[in-house]
Order: structure tokens, then sequence, then C-alpha cells
């Protein structure tokens, strides 16, 4: 900088005011993009919709909290994007993935839930893009962000520098329809079920279903709000009219209506092993050691959540 | 092991109002996080300074060989931890358990509840909130004055834990529903045999912390504050509770039966609501 100033006499303050002004927005630059992020590697899974598949994994440093399933739809006005991922990291390397399809703006970014995975890059998307969740999703990521960012410190480190909490400001009580231009997403909100804030996108034109985490394959099923919520919303869940989806955790596309099967087997065994449970007076603690332990050759990530989703089934069942 | 008989239930509510259920689908706390950053006291010091405040300066004699403390090791999920407290005291010892002060020292508010118990009773369960790694305490007050401790380190749960409610809904919509199991281990038990039951409170015990780094360790919301049981005439169990209590309170707990027929309980919040039960004592067989 100091070889440049010398380079050129400086005489007018207008002249003066161009050199700032280029040395600046250079600063900025090199701020903004001090390296060069690789786009998220993408599937295609319909004509317009690409999803980037996570890892199968707990979010940590090395995988950038990029464990979840997050896509985006194009139509002919711009672009929807749902759920961005658990680092703003993630969400830039899917920024950069997007640029590479298409030039349309972002005119939506769609949560499915209030979970760290699936909210934690929303801040990478700027105006205009409108952020767009469940009637409980603005409660979930206010109350619950704060003691995230913190609970995962840990593993994440400094990728959570960044993260903010952005709740949505466009609300779906029950369901809603965005035209992304010759291209209508139906959004649907679901009462309490994997958490209570679950929100479904269906594509119209494909029949392609964007399920967030009411629907898990491989990763065992994470049970963070009904189980008999969750149950029911799987039978309702089953009657629409999709050819396809694309689950939360698990490979990027799979057949509908089988993709429910595997879930709806392991809630039904925990819920089953539960009830029963509760009826023999087993405490809390080691009923939660037992409850579905027949499903663990299953799924993958059995050990890390299955004792919790006995413990919070447990406490919801014995109340019935 | 059987289960002793149909589960009986009976609920009563006095000063129920909507406002209870639209405060408690309000209160949204941001504090579990920030209150956490702001204990940045190593452990032990967090420890010294509750003991102190809450036992007023008051001797703590080691309870390791009196008190059992048991908690998973890893809090796998953090709205529903369970606790287990025992008092073992030897042979000949003729004391009894007076209270049971249960602290998680890197919560909020680290006092989860005190209960104060029968002579009969020897042993709490309950669940509790827990926010961060944290050791927590068992404190035993004897019939003789004497307090003694016993500590356990809990790793919270990573993952989408939380120890917040997860279907705020369904709580407001059975406020104050309590429950009460009678258990036994053996079917030809004596009348006289040590017993567990179990009492259990529809309540979303909302912590509703205010972001004041100052006030919020202390002032609750709305929260079952405290929940009192007869045996009979006789007073067996009163908690006086607090936020890392968790959503729907649930207290098991063991008792000599007195020959009494009814159990009888009252809740009362932080809003003034009082909930009453009461039912019949069941046979062992």
């Amino acid at each position: 900088m100091r070889a440049h100033s010398k380079a050129v006499p400086l005489r007018s303050p207008a002249l003066i005011t161009l050199v700032f002004a280029v040395l600046l927005s250079r600063t900025a630059t090199l701020t903004y993009s001090q390296e060069i992020l690789k786009p998220l590697s993408l599937d295609q899974v319909g004509p317009g919709i690409y999803v980037h598949a996570g890892e199968i994994a707990l979010m940590n440093e090395a995988n950038e909290g990029a464990i979840a399933n997050i896509g985006f739809v194009i139509g002919d006005e711009g672009v929807a994007v749902i759920d961005t991922g658990g680092s703003v990291r993630e969400a830039r390397r899917l920024v950069q993935a997007i640029s590479q399809v298409t030039n349309k703006p972002v005119l939506y970014v769609i949560n499915t839930h209030a979970h760290p995975d699936h909210v934690f890059g929303n801040v990478a998307f700027p105006p205009p893009a409108v952020f767009v969740g469940s009637h409980n999703l603005p409660r979930d990521v206010m109350e619950r962000g704060p003691y995230y960012l913190n609970s995962f410190r840990p593993a994440m480190g400094a990728l959570l520098d960044e993260v903010k909490i952005v709740p949505p400001t466009m609300i779906v009580d029950s369901q809603l329809q965005l035209d992304l231009g010759h291209r209508v997403l139906s959004l649907r909100a679901w009462r309490a079920s994997h958490s209570d804030s679950d929100l479904t996108i269906f594509d119209e034109a494909t029949g392609i279903l964007f399920a967030g985490d009411l629907v898990f394959l491989r990763h065992i099923p994470v049970l963070d709000g009904s189980i008999r919520g969750w149950l029911t919303t799987i039978d309702e869940l089953a009657k629409l009219p999709a050819k396809s989806v694309v689950p939360g955790h698990g490979p990027p596309s799979a057949p509908w209506p089988a993709a429910l099967d595997p879930e709806r087997q392991y809630l039904e065994r925990l819920q089953s092993d539960c009830r029963d449970l509760i009826k023999r007076g087993v405490p809390i603690a080691a009923a939660s050691q037992l409850a579905a332990a027949s499903e663990k050759s299953h799924w993958e990530l059995f050990a890390e959540y299955n004792a919790r989703n006995a413990t919070a089934a447990f406490s919801e069942l014995e109340w019935e | 092991m059987t289960h002793a008989g149909s589960e009986t239930r009976r609920r009563s509510m006095i000063g129920m109002c909507a406002r209870a259920a639209t405060a408690a689908a309000l209160a949204i706390t941001m504090s579990w996080s920030t209150a956490q950053s702001a204990r940045s006291a190593e452990a032990d010091d967090s420890w010294r300074e509750i003991a102190n405040n809450v036992f007023n300066g008051r001797q703590l004699a080691d309870g390791s060989q009196l008190i059992t403390l048991e908690m998973p090791e890893r809090a796998e999920d953090a709205a529903v931890v369970p606790v287990t407290m025992r008092a073992n005291l030897p042979p000949g010892d003729t004391r009894t358990l007076r209270s049971l002060t249960l602290v998680i020292d890197e919560n909020p508010s680290p006092v989860a509840a005190t209960f104060n118990v029968g002579p009969s009773v020897t042993m709490i369960s309950t669940r509790v909130r827990v926010n961060s790694y944290t050791k927590v305490h068992a404190v035993a007050e004897l019939s003789d004055d004497q307090l003694y401790v016993a500590e356990i380190y809990v790793k919270a749960s990573g993952g989408c834990s939380a120890p917040m409610a997860s279907n705020v809904e369904e709580a407001a919509a059975r406020l104050g529903q309590i429950r009460f199991r009678q258990f036994t281990k053996n079917s030809a038990a004596l009348a006289t045999a040590p017993r567990e039951a179990q009492i259990m409170i529809h309540h979303p015990n909302n912590s509703g912390l205010q972001r004041d780094q100052v006030s919020l360790l202390y002032i609750p919301l709305f929260i079952v504050r405290q929940l009192r049981l007869w045996q009979g005439d006789q007073l067996i169990l009163e908690m006086d509770g607090g936020i890392s209590i968790s959503e729907n309170p649930n207290i098991r707990f063991s008792y000599l039966p007195n020959g009494a027929s009814m159990f009888r309980a009252e809740a009362v919040d932080t809003e003034g609501h009082v909930f009453r039960g009461e039912w019949p004592v069941e046979p062992t067989m």
C-alpha cells in the first residue's frame, strides 16, 4: 500500500477519494472471500431441483456441520433454498453451488425446523431473500438458538463465530403456496412430530417432497417433538401424491412412500416398548437403556440417539 | 416386578385462568446459554459459592458413604435427565433423613429443588434439565441437623437435545393434571414393607428467565413452586422446586405404609394456581 501511494502522486481530493475507495473495496473483497470456497457437491434429484446430501454424522469442525440434506428449487423468477446447513461456511458453499447452476436470485429461504444443522447457515442469504418457516419456528429458533450456539461450540469451534439466529418473517400457519415463476411449492406445517416446528415442501410440478427431518433414512430418527404426533404425521404423509422424497438425513432422494417404512418401524417399536416398560413400573433411567434395543442393527448413530429418544418417548407416553 | 394395581387419577384446579396458558406459550427464554457464559468461574468456585449461599455457611460433611447420587454419565436428553438420591444410613444409626437438596452447579439457577421428607422416606428420584457439563451435588440433612454432601459429574449431550419443552401446545392444554402411582416389588410383600410411589403433575415448568444477568438466577416465571403429599395426615414429601426441574415434574420415592387409607397431594405454581388430588392406598397384593 505504501509503495502504491508513492508511485501515484496524490494531488486532488477527488483522486484521493477515488484511490481510497478502490483500496477499501479491495480490502473488503479480500476479507469476505479470504479463501475461495469449494462449492458443495450436488445431486440433481429432479428438473431444477438439487440436493447436497449431508454426511451421516454428528456436527463437527471437520464436516463443517454439513450433516443434513439441504437443497434448492429453481423457478422462472428465482430460487427457493430449503435449509441452510450447520454453519455459515456450509451455506456459503451452497451459494457457490447455486451460482454454478443458475444466475437467478434466491427469493426464499425455507427452514424445515429449528435444529442447528438446518438453520445455522441462514445468515449467508442476504435480502431480498425472505425467510419462511412454520408458526412455531420463530419461538423455537429464538429460544433454542442461543443454547445451540453454546452447546455446539466445543464441536464446531470458530465455525460458529459467524452464525446468527435468523427467524422467519413469512409464517406458515398450516399451508402456504410459493410461486417461483411457473413453479409452485406447497408448504405445510405439521403438529409436533420430529420437532414442534416441522414443515414440508412439495414441488407440484415434479411430485418431489422435501420432508425435512420428518423422514430419516440410515440415520436413526431423532425424537424432539412427539412420538404419537410423528406416527400420526407419517400416516398422513403417506397419503401425499409424491413420487420421491428428499429426507432430512440419508440419501438425497428415495422412493415414496416406501421411504417412510424404516422409521415407522423404529418409532412403533420405541412406542410399544416404552408403553410396556411404563406398565411394568420400570423407572425411566432403566427404560431408556431397554426401549427399541432390537432396532440397533438397522440404524447409524444408534448409540448417540436411542437412549435420548427413549427418554423423550417415555416421558410423553407415561401421560397417556 | 409386578405392577401394583391400576393407576388412579384425580385433579382439581383452583384459580385456573386462560392467562396461564398464554404465559406458558409465550415464556421465551434466551438465558439457558447466556446465564452459563456469565458463570465463568471454575466449577469448584461455583460450588463453594452456592453451598455458602444455600446453606448459610454451615459445615457440609463428606456424604459419599451415606448418600447415593445416581445420574447418567451423559445427559441423553438435556430436558429430561433422571436423577436418584438415596440415604443409606448404616444399621444402628437411629437418625432419619429430613431433607435432600439437589444442586446442578452450572445451571442458570443451580438449586433444582429441596425435598423435605417424612421419616420413612429414604429415596427420591426425579428428572432435571442439564444445561452444560456440570457437577451435581446432593445435600442431605439428617434429623440431628447434620449436612452431608455427595457429588457427581454429568456431561450434557450434543445433538439437538435442548433443556426446553418440545411440545408447548400439549403442555398448555393439560396444565395441572396430577397422577399418582403405587408400585410394589413383590406381590407377597408385607403391608409394612417399604414401597415406592410416583407423583407427576402436568406443568410446563417454564423457567421464564429474563436476560437480566443479575436477577435471572433467582426469578422464575411459571413453575411448580411447591408440591406436597400426605399419607393420611402425615406429610411425607414436600418439594420446593426451581426451574431446573423438568417439564411435568415427576417424583418417585420410597416410603413405609403408615396404615392410612388415603394419599392426598397439593401443588402450587408461581402464578398461584393450586392443584389437588387424592387417591386410596392400594393393597400390596
